[in-house]
């Protein structure tokens, strides 16, 4: 793990390199350093993260959405990426605001960096409906292909679905269409 | 048979085109090509696209496999995963912390041990909690138990699909006395909610340590009498050897862990390079292979569930004296015999079952190396009684990724083999 000096270095040679202000923020905590970018410069940050040498971050363990709500930028896309001869991780968060008017929020794929990141951005599309650009199958990997909702974002309820059964049927005539 | 490193063939792997090799003539060019060049095939020149699953036996649970077929040879695969999925992220935001251990655990079910060391660990990791040593070293025994009990099935039921029926009720039997081991210390067979945040539930009983001594005097020469049976085998080798090579790079970029990693020569595990609980005290190897292929795999299961026999020892020689939970009344229940003399420990016990513990706001990522491979859980606390955000990084779900280039260029039957020595618990990927 860089350590908090580390981590503000990692910061300031990110922001020369990638342009500035692509960092927002840092914070070490519990021992792990994580870096909060900007969206639109993600795909910069990582490619930085990943091929300058005396970083080389070049395995990604980990990639999961989280729902800050009600703090603003509400998503969060979290990068947990590892420098495997070091065994160093870093947490990069990239904060994505809620566009409004029912847009899905958007961010760049980086499936081209990191091939693994392809079942991992499928199942962030699926459960909070942040859409990743040019991924090469975006689809729901892990609900029906039909269900509608992003049920893993914190205003979604628990229980949100009506349980059907087949003596609802006069009810609700074909429900099972 | 501690030798950690192996080499058992030099054979270049081809890792490429099954048809290239056969000296059968191929008529014209292959029904890719010629579609890629625009032609129009007939109806029988076309590639068969079959589903395999969601209920195939082979697919060990609901996985289903859309497989594109050029005669006998596999062109595509494209798993679709999902059949199992239940919410058990979203459950786990709707729990306080120390209900959401038995959810964990039934993601893997197969590594329920695994499942809750990452969550339980995660969640010391956010409270900074330090656990007593006796409760590591109990951690460390079952978890080791658990990769025995995981690798013994995956070992039945893989060359069961490989055809070799006894294999699977010899190593049934011996999972079988895991799980007696699981009952006698926990209550539970499977899914035990053993591990509790700051330590196990309960201390070992009388008897324990030493019927993890039998099992494990015992162990080594199953192990050797299952080699015996798999490893010259030459139905066995002819199925396994060079079949789903993929490139040491190639398995890193789709970020493949585990065994499925160390097979193909990269000495990476988490118990030795980044050591959780007490993993550093103890002396064992890490089995790793040469080619990467189907055998390699097996393999190094095999040898890594002696080095777990070696572990399950040393940390019983090594295992302290004093308690097996922290002495953190905000956060671990107070002892059982307290709670008729002493009101606080009433209260605290009456306050921890109703509301749970509060952990302070932050997010952490905790990895262990499950049966698998990496099995991270990231949290996220919002100061609350309950997780905002759970995630778990199973490994079976970012191993699956790797299926696709294992198996392009092969037989149906290698598909088969590949997906055998890759281990998927469908419990873990759909979560």
């Amino acid at each position: 793990m860089p350590d908090a000096p580390g981590l503000e270095l990692i910061a300031q040679e990110l922001d020369d390199a990638a342009g500035s202000d692509s960092v927002l923020g840092t914070y070490h905590e519990h021992g792990q350093a994580c870096l909060i970018v900007d969206p639109e410069r993600i795909l910069e940050v990582l490619r930085w993260l990943r091929e300058t040498p005396g970083q080389e971050y070049r395995f990604l363990a980990s990639l999961h959405g989280v729902d800050y709500l009600p703090a603003e930028p509400r998503f969060g896309v979290v990068y947990e990426l590892l420098n495997m001869p070091r065994v160093e991780r870093l947490r990069v968060r990239a904060a994505l605001a809620e566009p409004g008017d029912d847009a899905l929020p958007e961010i760049d794929s980086c499936v081209s960096l990191y091939p693994s990141a392809e079942f991992h951005e499928r199942e962030v599309y699926d459960f909070f409906g942040i859409v990743f650009r040019d991924h090469p199958d975006l689809r729901r990997i892990l609900m029906p292909e039909d269900y509608v909702g992003w049920p893993q974002r914190r205003d979604f309820p628990v229980g949100g679905e009506p349980v059907i059964f087949t003596r609802d049927e006069p009810d609700m005539p074909r429900w099972y269409e | 048979m501690s030798d950690g490193v192996q080499t058992h063939h030099s054979a270049p792997a081809h890792g490429g085109d099954v048809l290239a090799e056969t000296e059968a003539e191929v008529i014209g060019t292959s029904p890719i090509e010629r579609t890629a060049a625009g032609e129009a095939l007939g109806p029988e020149e076309e590639l068969l696209t079959i589903n395999m699953g969601p209920h195939h036996p082979a697919t060990h649970g609901v996985l289903r496999l859309l497989v594109s077929l050029e005669g006998e040879v596999v062109r595509d695969v494209k798993p679709i995963v999902g059949y199992v999925h239940t919410g058990i992220e979203k459950n786990c935001e709707d729990k306080s912390y120390w209900k959401v251990i038995p959810f964990v655990e039934r993601m893997d079910y197969l590594s329920y041990f695994s499942n809750m060391e990452a969550f339980v660990g995660c969640v010391e990791r956010l409270l900074e909690l330090e656990i007593p040593p006796r409760a590591q070293y109990l951690r460390v025994i079952h978890l080791e138990l658990n990769r025995l009990h995981s690798h013994l099935v995956w070992l039945g039921t893989s060359a069961l699909d490989l055809g070799a029926m006894s294999m699977f009720f010899y190593c049934f039997r011996d999972r079988d006395k895991v799980l007696d081991l699981f009952e006698m210390s926990t209550g539970q067979r499977m899914h035990t909610r053993y591990f509790q945040v700051g330590g196990v539930f309960e201390d070992i009983p009388v008897g324990f340590e030493r019927n993890v001594r039998a099992f494990c005097a015992e162990m080594p020469s199953r192990l050797d009498q299952y080699e015996a049976i798999l490893n010259a085998n030459e139905i066995f080798l002819r199925r396994t050897r060079d079949v789903g090579v993929v490139p040491r790079q190639r398995l890193i970029d789709l970020g493949v862990t585990g065994p499925l990693l160390r097979a193909a020569g990269e000495p990476w595990d988490l118990r030795k390079v980044e050591p959780c609980l007490r993993y550093g005290d103890f002396d064992f190897k890490i089995p790793i292979g040469t080619v990467g292929d189907g055998y390699d795999r097996y393999r190094v299961r095999v040898q890594e569930m002696r080095e777990s026999v070696r572990i399950i020892e040393q940390a019983l020689d090594g295992l302290p004296e004093g308690p097996w939970i922290a002495d953190d009344r905000k956060v671990v229940l107070p002892p059982r015999d307290e709670l008729a003399t002493s009101m606080e420990a009433l209260i605290h016990h009456f306050k921890l079952v109703t509301e749970g513990y509060r952990v302070p706001p932050g997010e952490a990522y905790y990895a262990v190396e499950s049966p698998r491979g990496e099995l991270g859980c990231f949290v996220l606390a919002d100061g609350s009684a309950k997780p905002a955000r759970v995630h778990i990084r199973d490994p079976s779900f970012v191993n699956l990724q790797a299926l696709r280039e294992m198996c392009v260029g092969g037989y149906v039957a290698d598909l088969i083999q590949n997906l055998a020595m890759l281990d998927p618990i469908l419990g873990g990927i759909d979560r």
